[in-house]
């Protein structure tokens, strides 16, 4: 059993949220920690450190309503490669992001130049709100970023979306092109990471690390 | 031709009135062209009844000749200037408009003045923020704005003394914004510089607290990152120093203290966001603070603002054992970290720095408590990562509250 105080908690629900936001998340759905409710790890021989995490998770366009998830984490010993093995269960229903979706896709598809925007949020932290799709299509993309990039001495936070680029495409999905600050407490770095995102409302988002 | 002229305006005077405000007055821009207009003009000014005010009197003719008319006057002297075929423009077509919105501005501006302009609710720059700190020292006789050393960049490191009397008493040290890409902390700095000023005198804990203790607060603590988070790069943490041998700029001013200097927990390369300098104390924001405070030899408490993560840590950083006075900091900080979610209900993990976040060496409160100030703690404010860095500005003020409420608790038991 771990003190939720302690960094290697709050490490692998970092991990847990990042995995979540990829799976989950949306243009009109961002995951977000409550509160870390439990955490007990487990030393597997010859395997890795295995965390068993109970977390309380809100959407923030609906912060009224929480859900309650489980979640596991395996660090695989002595790799450094591959990401850690995540298994997530949510307890309950997620708001329904059907028409904002459909929305945010209709209005895109409409534009007749490729949207182009930076600093999300700026400075102050303001997010314009036809930006906000954007951005959680954003934490879409980091989430999978910090999942695959992971480790127990690491814990990345989505800092800011420097850049994104829409690219036109002739099929029917969404290409944004990011370039994303993630900010890793450990060693105290921001550093820019290059992702495209393709997002359909029905197929949903896939994300390729540049 | 001049006597009738003179005759005409003589005419006019019954009809100038004795006005002590300026309705209808018309200022007028007369264009000479040469010495014969000017000294129509020159005649004009010669008839006192007209009561002509020339703020810029004939002399030559390549200036402008500019003159105030009472309302009564303004008809005749321009049907003068077209007969004589002089040119003119009106400069104002009424100057009592013209004064009424002036005293509005001047009293609309007084206003503002009074009630401290300062907006403790958005992000400033560096100069609006060392503006505030004259104005609250010029206001609040118990606080003092003193300068305890300069930046690399050569920028004063201000800090705000609250003192109320005796010599030297014991004191409190609190600082925000080593790390200037942690916006929220510079700004909750002013918001609490402000709340205690205020409140000394009516809230009796403060009251007593500054009647016992002296409080000095720097609330920005590394003054050229902040600036160059302004201008250059949001996410800029070290200082500015130029590093010998690298082309990386700058030294994480939290790993630069004299505690297990260049232990674990900080980096030797000088490109490195925890960078921790050539040596300790090699920074001068640090050195600064470091003579000030043994200087001064009395200072029962150091505490030190960072964002964010919502942590309230003690010692140690640099090594994972407890210190000696472990009980007693886990308790005040349990207890202050149900103080400030008494507020919002925003929590803060508490725990050494160590255990909490990371093994960091080089850190203040690791000094601070090795050199004998028991009540060293380091809070990392809001929020847990959604924004981090960027905490949107409506955020500060509950944020400086409810860091506000931990703060005071740690200080009420350092006096008691």
């Amino acid at each position: 059993e771990l003190p939720l105080s302690h960094f290697s908690a709050a490490r692998a629900a970092a991990v847990a949220v990042g995995y979540l936001r990829y799976l989950r998340g949306g243009p009109g759905r961002g995951l977000e920690l409550r509160e870390l409710r439990r955490a007990r790890r487990q030393d597997i021989d010859g395997v890795g450190h295995k965390y068993y995490l109970e977390l309380e998770l809100e959407d923030v366009l609906d912060k009224d309503r929480t859900v309650n998830c489980t979640a596991e984490v395996l660090y695989r010993l002595g790799s450094k490669t591959s990401a850690p093995d995540v298994q997530v269960t949510v307890q309950g229903e997620l708001r329904s992001t059907e028409e904002a979706e459909q929305e945010f896709y209709n209005r895109i598809r409409s534009l007749e130049k490729e949207l182009v925007a930076e600093n999300i949020p700026d400075s102050h932290g303001n997010v314009p709100p036809e930006l906000e799709p954007i951005h959680l299509l954003a934490w879409v993309a980091s989430g999978y970023l910090i999942w695959q990039n992971s480790t127990e001495n690491t814990k990345f936070h989505l800092a800011q979306v420097k850049h994104v680029k829409q690219v036109k495409r002739s099929d029917e999905d969404l290409q944004f092109d990011y370039v994303l600050l993630l900010h890793e407490m450990v060693s105290q770095e921001v550093l820019p990471w290059e992702v495209t995102v393709l997002w359909h409302p029905q197929r949903g988002a896939r994300v390729s690390q540049s | 031709a001049n006597m009738k002229l003179i005759l005409i305006f003589g005419a006019l005077i019954g009809a100038s009135l004795c006005l002590e405000t300026f309705v209808g007055h018309q200022v007028l821009r007369i264009k000479t062209k040469n010495e014969e207009e000017i000294k129509q003009l020159q005649l004009l000014e010669s008839l006192e009844h007209l009561e002509l005010d020339f703020w810029i009197n004939p002399s030559a003719p390549a200036l402008p000749v500019d003159v105030r008319i009472p309302a009564a006057s303004v008809q005749s002297v321009k049907a003068f200037l077209e007969s004589q075929g002089i040119e003119y423009s009106i400069l104002i077509e009424d100057l009592q408009d013209v004064l009424d919105k002036e005293k509005q501005d001047m009293a609309e501006s007084a206003q503002r003045q009074r009630s401290s302009s300062f907006d403790f609710g958005a992000y400033h720059t560096l100069d609006d923020i060392n503006q505030e700190l004259d104005h609250l020292a010029s206001e609040y006789s118990f606080v003092e704005k003193i300068q305890i050393g300069e930046s690399y960049e050569k920028r004063p490191l201000y800090v705000l003394k609250f003192s109320t009397g005796g010599s030297n008493r014991p004191a409190i040290w609190l600082d925000a914004g080593i790390h200037s890409r942690e916006w929220v902390t510079q700004a909750s700095a002013l918001w609490i510089a402000n709340k205690i000023a205020s409140d000394y005198g009516t809230d009796d804990s403060i009251t007593s607290l500054l009647d016992k203790m002296d409080l000095f607060l720097l609330p920005v603590a590394n003054p050229d990152g902040f600036v160059y988070t302004h201008t250059s790069n949001r996410m800029w943490r070290k200082t500015r120093s130029k590093i010998a041998g690298s082309v990386c700029v700058g030294v994480d001013p939290n790993r630069n203290w004299d505690a297990g200097f260049g232990g674990p927990g900080a980096s030797s390369r000088p490109c490195s966001d925890s960078y921790h300098g050539p040596s300790a104390n090699s920074e001068v924001e640090v050195k600064s603070v470091v003579d000030f405070i043994k200087n001064h030899g009395n200072f029962k408490a150091f505490l030190t603002l960072h964002s964010y993560s919502q942590l309230l840590m003690y010692p140690y950083g640099y090594k994972c054992t407890r210190p000696d006075d472990y009980a007693e900091l886990e308790s005040l900080g349990r207890a202050a970290a149900s103080s400030i979610r008494s507020l919002y209900g925003t929590t803060f993990q508490v725990g050494t720095i160590c255990k909490t976040i990371y093994q960091a060496s080089g850190g203040s409160i690791d000094w601070s408590y090795d050199n004998g100030i028991k009540y060293s703690f380091a809070f990392e404010l809001r929020d847990t990562g959604r924004y981090g860095f960027l905490l949107p500005a409506n955020q500060i003020i509950p944020a400086a509250k409810e860091t506000w409420l931990g703060l005071k608790r740690i200080m009420e038991h350092v006096r008691d």
